[in-house]
């Protein structure tokens, strides 16, 4: 998978929750939730989205490291691979 | 013979426009079963029966606008001949459908466009005389309407709750923190083996708690009406729900204290994205006895409610956090809470919300409560 199909793959997991995401102005390094004001239950629905998508399952344990956006693509790179 | 009514959605809801019938006359419904849709102030709500019966008579039609409590529809009870009951219904034929308001004739693909946008299908005109209104008319509606209702109905909707509220209900507030360590670290171990779909949300143990510590204080939980408390037998918890567009619902968890956990987590899970796909069902509004505010994923230490009448208690969640807790004796770094509780003080005293708080405290270190 290309980094560009992964970062589509995600921008359109957060999409299918947060419609109105706007991923232009979104900060890379910065939490996404509270950019994009997801609260626990749709930070839940987007992880099942990726699920779907991509399926890869991420733990509970590893939330910490899913937080920003850089973050979320690397941690998927690895799983994806 | 039983009379299906327009429910209410709360104390802040006079009326809803009937929007279309799922059902006909002569047509067997359960219990639950969704038999019409009415657009009221918090959107487009799926009616359900609340008896088992066959559908007798619709007395209500599309379009026609109804008071909270005017009959909707007559239903036959067991044993009883639908056609007879039919028949027989002297309301029904007697009073028929107000000629100020006739039946709007238009798609349902136009409707349901139409509540999306809060636009009034009776003041919509179909592009060709006579013919049915379409999606297209309806957009084209919008257009010409500077602003959706639809928010703005919401909007007044809480402003009238929420001013009834304050100008009614002598509220009291208690707040304490929270440890949630053990309970966190319990709710890893038991999400651990499952599925991500079925994973469990602290915020559905932590209403899970909420319900079971409300058993010993029943004085929070329950109406206030025609001046004295009345408690209630089960415990239904309002849970306030932000929608991305703006405003706010407050979908009803049934019998909280009697769910299981995973139960719990999927009854929360249904009556959020109902909330939040705009398609919630009479019985996601109805009868919650107390609410419960998780403003805590929000970034908020601590939530100082507005009790949401006719109930007497709002509990507050705040955020969790990391924050330095004394143990034996030593400052060592846990997982906390912020809960509040806003309580009328003509239902209950301090003491009573104290004693609620105390034991959530308590249970928090037990959450593997059955």
């Amino acid at each position: 998978m290309t980094p560009e199909s992964l970062r589509q793959a995600v921008i359109d997991a957060v999409r299918a929750i947060a419609p109105e995401a706007n991923f232009t102005r979104v900060r890379a390094d910065a939490s996404l939730r509270e950019q994009l004001d997801i609260d626990s239950f749709d930070f839940l629905n987007v992880l099942i989205q990726l699920h779907t998508r991509l399926g890869v399952d991420i733990p509970e344990a590893d939330y910490a490291k899913v937080a920003t956006l850089d973050d979320m693509l690397a941690y998927l790179a690895r799983r994806v691979a | 013979m039983h009379e299906l009514t327009m429910p209410s959605f709360g104390a802040d809801m006079d009326d809803g426009v009937l929007v279309e019938w799922h059902v006909q006359p002569g047509r067997a419904v359960q219990r639950g079963e969704v038999v019409a849709v009415v657009e009221t102030q918090k959107g487009a709500i799926d009616v359900e029966a609340w008896q088992p019966g066959t559908i007798a008579r619709l007395i209500a039609e599309p379009g026609q606008r109804l008071t909270v409590g005017k009959p909707l529809a007559l239903l036959a009870g067991d044993g009883e001949d639908w056609k007879a009951v039919a028949a027989s219904a002297p309301n029904a034929a007697a009073v028929p459908a107000p000629p100020a308001a006739p039946a709007v004739r238009a798609s349902p693909a136009a409707r349901k466009r139409a509540g999306e946008l809060g636009i009034d299908l009776a003041k919509v005109a179909a592009a060709a005389p006579g013919e049915p209104i379409s999606i297209a008319d309806v957009e084209r509606a919008a257009q010409a309407v500077p602003q959706a209702s639809a928010e703005d109905g919401m909007r007044a909707a809480i402003a009238a709750a929420m001013t009834h509220s304050k100008r009614e209900i002598p509220h009291y507030y208690l707040g304490c923190e929270v440890e949630v360590e053990t309970a966190h670290r319990w709710l890893a171990q038991f999400n651990e083996p499952l599925p991500i779909s079925g994973r469990v949300l602290f915020a559905a143990l932590a209403l899970r708690l909420v319900a079971l510590a409300l058993r010993e204080t029943p004085q929070l939980n329950g109406q206030f009406v025609d001046g004295r408390f009345k408690p209630a037998t089960a415990t239904h918890l309002g849970v306030v729900t932000s929608l991305r567009r703006g405003g706010l619902v407050v979908p009803t968890v049934h019998d909280a204290d009697r769910l299981t956990l995973p139960a719990l987590m999927a009854a929360l899970r249904k009556s959020i994205e109902r909330a939040r796909s705009g398609r919630l069902r009479s019985s996601d509004l109805a009868d919650s006895t107390v609410t419960v505010s998780n403003l805590g994923d929000l970034g908020v230490e601590t939530v100082y409610g507005v009790i949401y009448p006719p109930q007497v208690a709002l509990i507050g969640l705040g955020r969790v956090a990391q924050r330095p807790v004394v143990r034996d004796g030593a400052v060592v770094v846990a997982r906390t809470m912020n809960v509040t509780l806003a309580a009328d003080h003509r239902a209950s005293d301090g003491l009573v919300g104290a004693r609620f708080l105390a034991r959530l405290r308590e249970l928090m270190q037990h959450p593997e409560q059955p």
